[in-house]
C-alpha cells in the first residue's frame, strides 16, 4: 500500500514532472490564463497518464521492443482522440478555448515518458497510480500558475469577480501583462524556485565555478 | 504573394512557435545549452516542418474533411475525428523516412543531425504545426509557408536561447533558481521582446 502512496505523492512535489523532470511543459503554459481551462486540462491530462499507462503496462509482454514507440503513440492518440470527444460533447465552450491544446497531449512528454519508463516495466495497478501522481504533479503546477494569472491579471477566479476591477467601479487595476505568454514564464520560474528552496536536494550544481580570489590575505 | 510574405512574417515572428504559443518547449528548454547543437535541432525541425504541414494538408483536404471522401462514393462521411492519430501517424512516418533517405543520399546531413530526428517526432511544434493548419483552414500552398515560417521561427528562438545560456552560464545564480529556473524567466524575457512584433500590421 505504502508503494502505491509513494508514486501516487512522489511526483506532486519531489520529483514534480515539469519542475524537475522538464516535461510536457508546452500546454502548461499556454492553457494557464485562467482557471477554468487549467483545471479542464489537468483532468484531461491525468485520464489520459492515467489509462495510457495502464493499457501500456497490461499488454508489455506482448510489445515487440523496436516497434513499441509507434504502439504507445496509437495508444495515447486514441485516448486522447475519446477525451477531445467526451470534451466537445459536455464542455463545448471549454474545448473551444482550449483549441489545439487537447490535441497536443499526444505530444505531452509527461504520457510518453511515464509510459516508457513506468509502465514498460510494472504491473497495471501501480502504473494506474503513477499515472494518476504525474497527472496531478503536472495538475499542481497548471493551478498554481492559472490561480495567479487569473487572480492578477483579471481580478476574477474561475471566471468571478473576486477583486473588484476599477473599470466596474472597483479598485483593482487589472495587470493585463499577467493574461500574456511572458507572465506564464515567470511564475513557473517562480514555482521551481520555491520548491527547489524547500527542498535543496534539486538544486542543479552550477556549469561554472569562479576561481577563488587569490589575493585573499591582503585584503 | 502578398498574403504569403505576411503569413510567413506572422509564422516566423508574431506568431512564434516556441515564444508565443509554447510549442516544443521540452526540446526547447532541454537542448539549448549550446549553440552549435541547437543550430543543428533548428534545421531539423525545419526540414520537417516544411514536408509534414503540408502532406497533412493533403490528408486532411482530401481524405478525412466532411465530404472530402465524395470521390469515392462516401459525400457523407466525416473522418475528422481521427485527425490526431493520422497525423501522428504521417509525423513519425515522415521522420523516418527522412532519417532513412539522409542515411542514404546525404550522409553528412545525416551525421549532424542523426540524435535529433528521432527526437522531432515528439517534438509539439510539429504536431501543433499540423492542428493550427487544420484549425485555420489553410489551402495547400498557405500550408506549405505556414510549415516553413513557424519552423524558421522556432530554430530562431532556440538558438537565441542557447547563445544566450552560453553567457549566462559564467553568473552568479541563486542556488534555487539556477539551470532551469533561470532559464524559465530569460524566456520569459525574450518572449516579452517578442512581443513587440505583435504591434506589427501588415
Amino acid at each position: 500500500m505504502s508503494a502505491a502512496k509513494d508514486v501516487l505523492t512522489h511526483p506532486v512535489a519531489k520529483n514534480n514532472p515539469i519542475a524537475l523532470q522538464i516535461l510536457g511543459v508546452c500546454s502548461a503554459l499556454a492553457v494557464t490564463s485562467n482557471l477554468n481551462t487549467a483545471l479542464v486540462m489537468t483532468m484531461a491530462v491525468i485520464a489520459v497518464t492515467a489509462f495510457s499507462n495502464l493499457f501500456v503496462s497490461l499488454i508489455r509482454e506482448h510489445i515487440p521492443s523496436n516497434i513499441r514507440i509507434i504502439c504507445q503513440m496509437t495508444i495515447i492518440a486514441s485516448l486522447v482522440i475519446v477525451v477531445d470527444q467526451i470534451l466537445k460533447a459536455f464542455a463545448y465552450d471549454v474545448s473551444k478555448q482550449l483549441s489545439v491544446f487537447v490535441g497536443l497531449i499526444i505530444t505531452n512528454c509527461i504520457v510518453m515518458g511515464r509510459a516508457e519508463a513506468f509502465a514498460m516495466q510494472n504491473p497495471p495497478g501501480i502504473s494506474f497510480m503513477d499515472g494518476i501522481g504525474n497527472g496531478l504533479g503536472y495538475g499542481v503546477v497548471l493551478i498554481f500558475v492559472g490561480f495567479f494569472r487569473e487572480l492578477l491579471g483579471a481580478g476574477s477566479l474561475f471566471g468571478i469577480e473576486i477583486l473588484p476591477l476599477i473599470n466596474n467601479g472597483g479598485w483593482y487595476q487589472a495587470n493585463g501583462l499577467l493574461l500574456l505568454p511572458p507572465s506564464a514564464f515567470f511564475l513557473i520560474g517562480i514555482f521551481i524556485w520555491i520548491i527547489r528552496t524547500w527542498d535543496p536536494s534539486q538544486v542543479e550544481a552550477p556549469e561554472f565555478e569562479m576561481a577563488p580570489n587569490t589575493k585573499k590575505e591582503a585584503a | 504573394m502578398e498574403q504569403y510574405i505576411s503569413l510567413a512574417v506572422k509564422a516566423i515572428f508574431v506568431e512564434n512557435m516556441a515564444l508565443s504559443f509554447f510549442l516544443g518547449m521540452c526540446t526547447f528548454l532541454a537542448i539549448s545549452k549550446k549553440v552549435q547543437t541547437s543550430l543543428g535541432l533548428g534545421i531539423a525541425v525545419i526540414v520537417v516542418l516544411a514536408i509534414t504541414t503540408p502532406v497533412n494538408n493533403l490528408i486532411y483536404n482530401g481524405l478525412l474533411r466532411e465530404g472530402a471522401l465524395a470521390w469515392a462514393g462516401f459525400p457523407e462521411v466525416d473522418l475528422s475525428f481521427l485527425g490526431y492519430i493520422s497525423y501522428i501517424g504521417v509525423i513519425a512516418a515522415m521522420v523516418q523516412i527522412l532519417e532513412m533517405f539522409l542515411d542514404k543520399y546525404v550522409p553528412v546531413l545525416y551525421n549532424s543531425l542523426g540524435v535529433f530526428l528521432p527526437l522531432i517526432t515528439v517534438n509539439c511544434a510539429i504536431m501543433g504545426a499540423a492542428l493550427f493548419m487544420v484549425e485555420r483552414d489553410y489551402t495547400f500552398s498557405e500550408s506549405i509557408v505556414y510549415g516553413t515560417g513557424a519552423g524558421i521561427g522556432w530554430a530562431l528562438a532556440i538558438t537565441a536561447l542557447a547563445g544566450i545560456r552560453e553567457k549566462l552560464k559564467y553568473s552568479d545564480v541563486p542556488a534555487g533558481l539556477r539551470g532551469l529556473g533561470i532559464t524559465f524567466i530569460t524566456v520569459g524575457l525574450m518572449s516579452l521582446g517578442f512581443m513587440s512584433f505583435s504591434g506589427v500590421q501588415l
